[in-house]
């Protein structure tokens, strides 16, 4: 069997703020911030670290990030496949399948996104602020130059690239096939904006949201109200992965990464964004069904062991397909499930985004997921789940995704 | 020129030497579909091989444009300037094509009339003399 597993020995954040809010500080510089302070919290300095790992076709390649924070040698630069954010659980796999194979010994997983210093993403023709003079040429077939464009050329003449429309096609579906409503979805909403009220760090922390204020928000791409879709915003975080032997020498509080899963079901490319073809029988789920048996298989543990999850919220119908895919209810009863108030920090059977989620922290790729499963195990969320020892976090659903389970014993 | 649905500054089609023969055909208001000559499985988007045997030879097979939403979506925000919202983007099972779906829009239907299972046909939009995107309607009986 595998030698001892990777820890996670320090998490770094930055403010978190709405989209476009970050112009003091470049994307890159932030990221480095957030290395430090992570580095700094494991108790370790910039000389430990050997590794840097990233996801979503980072701008931070890590190779200037190492040489910016004058890391002694980079032995593991890494970048996950898994699109978007679907990768930010890989990240901290593939981290900890570093250290635990000896390529490198303290690796930093980081993102860093302000949006607003670059193009805004699924905003299309919008994003043009230059116009060429004169008459536009007419409408034709372009060039594509990678595979993930080749692939948007599927979806985008129809005005298919706003996630908020990508995702709602699964979500209706489910709720065609399962019967699940849209007040179902606002209870998410609800019960991770009331976790982000207790979270200086949250971007919505001082906005309390009812189901009516859910329901009355303005409708972007049915089923997708305003409050279904998560934030845009501006921030950074990172995390520190190191060997289970450097873990014990540290003083601060370590987590164990207990086990750790990505990929993508047979034929899925890009999942159902530009995916017309993904097969019927997932096409209505979040596509980590496999995925999550093959966690729960390999650590031991099942659904009922997690006391606490971080799930990723890009949409909050992709929240109930991937409780259906980790099986914390049945296919088809996410609906009723997050209903009941299972998420809910006080009373639910499963503390579901305890920080708020992307829905109300803040959009960081999922990574602050991690940073939360860490604080939740450490007893440093804000919204803390008494005596948790495993934290569910899973990536990106509706696309290749990932998962991390972490312990705390 | 065919009516028009969408503006001209809507998204354009990006396409690499094997998805180009699709939107070929297309401009000629020709529906197809990739078959693997080798084992007859169906497929698009267009790729270079064949996902089920591993065939590089492919034809092509033009297919009648009837099908069903499979689902849909009925956008609010514009994607490009002058659009008029909403809009509908839906996924179509499309009939005689070996079990395909495409992602396309509805056009000619409110979008509260719009059902998973009703059955739409093609409808042909020319955006310029080079580039056809095909769009459905509700089918006629």
């Amino acid at each position: 069997m595998s030698g001892p597993r990777a820890h996670i020995v320090g998490v770094g954040e930055s403010k978190y703020t709405r989209w476009g809010k970050i112009g003091d500080v470049t994307e890159h510089a932030l990221a480095c911030q957030v290395i430090q302070r992570a580095v700094e919290d494991a108790g370790l300095s910039m000389d430990d670290v050997d590794g840097l790992a990233s996801f979503a076709e980072d701008r931070n390649e890590a190779v200037f990030i190492a040489a910016e924070l004058g890391l002694p040698r980079l032995r593991f630069g890494n970048m996950v496949w898994m699109p978007g954010g679907g990768g930010g659980c890989a990240a901290v796999g593939n981290a900890a399948m570093a250290v635990e194979t000896g390529q490198a010994e303290v690796v930093v997983v980081y993102r860093s996104l302000c949006q607003g210093q670059f193009f805004r993403f699924g905003a299309g023709g919008r994003n043009a602020a230059v116009a060429e003079p004169g008459e536009p040429p007419p409408p034709t077939v372009q060039p594509a130059n990678s595979l993930m464009m080749v692939s948007m050329g599927f979806s985008m003449p129809y005005g298919q690239l706003m996630a908020a429309a990508a995702y709602a096609l699964p979500t209706r579906r489910h709720m065609h096939l399962y019967g699940t409503t849209s007040e179902q979805l606002g209870h998410i909403a609800v019960t991770f904006r009331e976790h982000a009220s207790r979270n200086p760090r949250a971007v919505m922390g001082g906005r309390p949201m009812t189901l009516e204020d859910h329901q009355s928000s303005p409708m972007i791409a049915d089923p997708h109200r305003l409050f279904d879709c998560c934030l845009e915003s501006d921030g950074a975080c990172a995390v520190v992965v190191t060997t289970a032997e450097r873990a014990r020498d540290l003083a601060g509080p370590a987590v164990e990464i207990l086990a750790s899963e990505q990929g993508a079901p047979q034929g899925y490319a890009f999942g159902p964004f530009t995916n017309a073809n993904v097969a019927e029988e997932i096409y209505a789920t979040g596509g980590c069904e496999e995925m999550a048996n093959r966690l729960w298989g390999k650590s031991g543990l099942g659904p009922a062991d997690v006391d606490v999850a971080q799930i990723y919220d890009h949409f909050t119908g992709c929240v109930v397909m991937q409780l259906e895919d980790y099986g914390f209810c049945k296919r088809g009863e996410g609906g009723p499930f997050v209903e009941s108030g299972a998420l809910a920090w006080k009373g639910g059977s499963l503390p579901t985004n305890t920080h708020g989620g992307s829905l109300s922290e803040a959009y960081i790729h999922g990574l602050n997921h991690v940073v939360e499963g860490v604080r939740s195990l450490r007893g440093e969320s804000t919204s803390p789940v008494d005596g948790a020892e495993v934290c569910l976090v899973t990536s990106g659903a509706c696309v290749p995704s990932s998962a991390v389970l972490l312990g705390r014993r | 020129m065919s009516e028009r649905f969408f503006p001209d500054g809507m998204p354009q089609p990006l396409a690499d030497q094997i998805h180009l023969p699709w939107w070929e055909a297309a401009a000629e208001h020709r529906l197809v579909v990739q078959r693997c000559t080798e084992c007859g499985r169906t497929r698009i988007p267009p790729a270079p091989l064949c996902a089920s045997c591993g065939s590089h030879d492919s034809d092509w097979q033009e297919v009648s444009g009837r099908g069903e939403v499979f689902t849909y979506t009925t956008v609010h925000r514009p994607i490009a300037a002058d659009q008029e919202v909403p809009f509908v983007i839906a996924v179509i099972a499309l009939e005689d094509s070996g079990g395909l779906r495409m992602i396309s829009n509805l056009v000619d239907v409110a979008p509260e009339d719009v059902e998973i299972g009703m059955p739409v046909e093609v409808v042909w939009e020319d955006m310029s003399e080079d580039l056809a995107v095909p769009r459905f309607r509700p089918a006629s009986p």
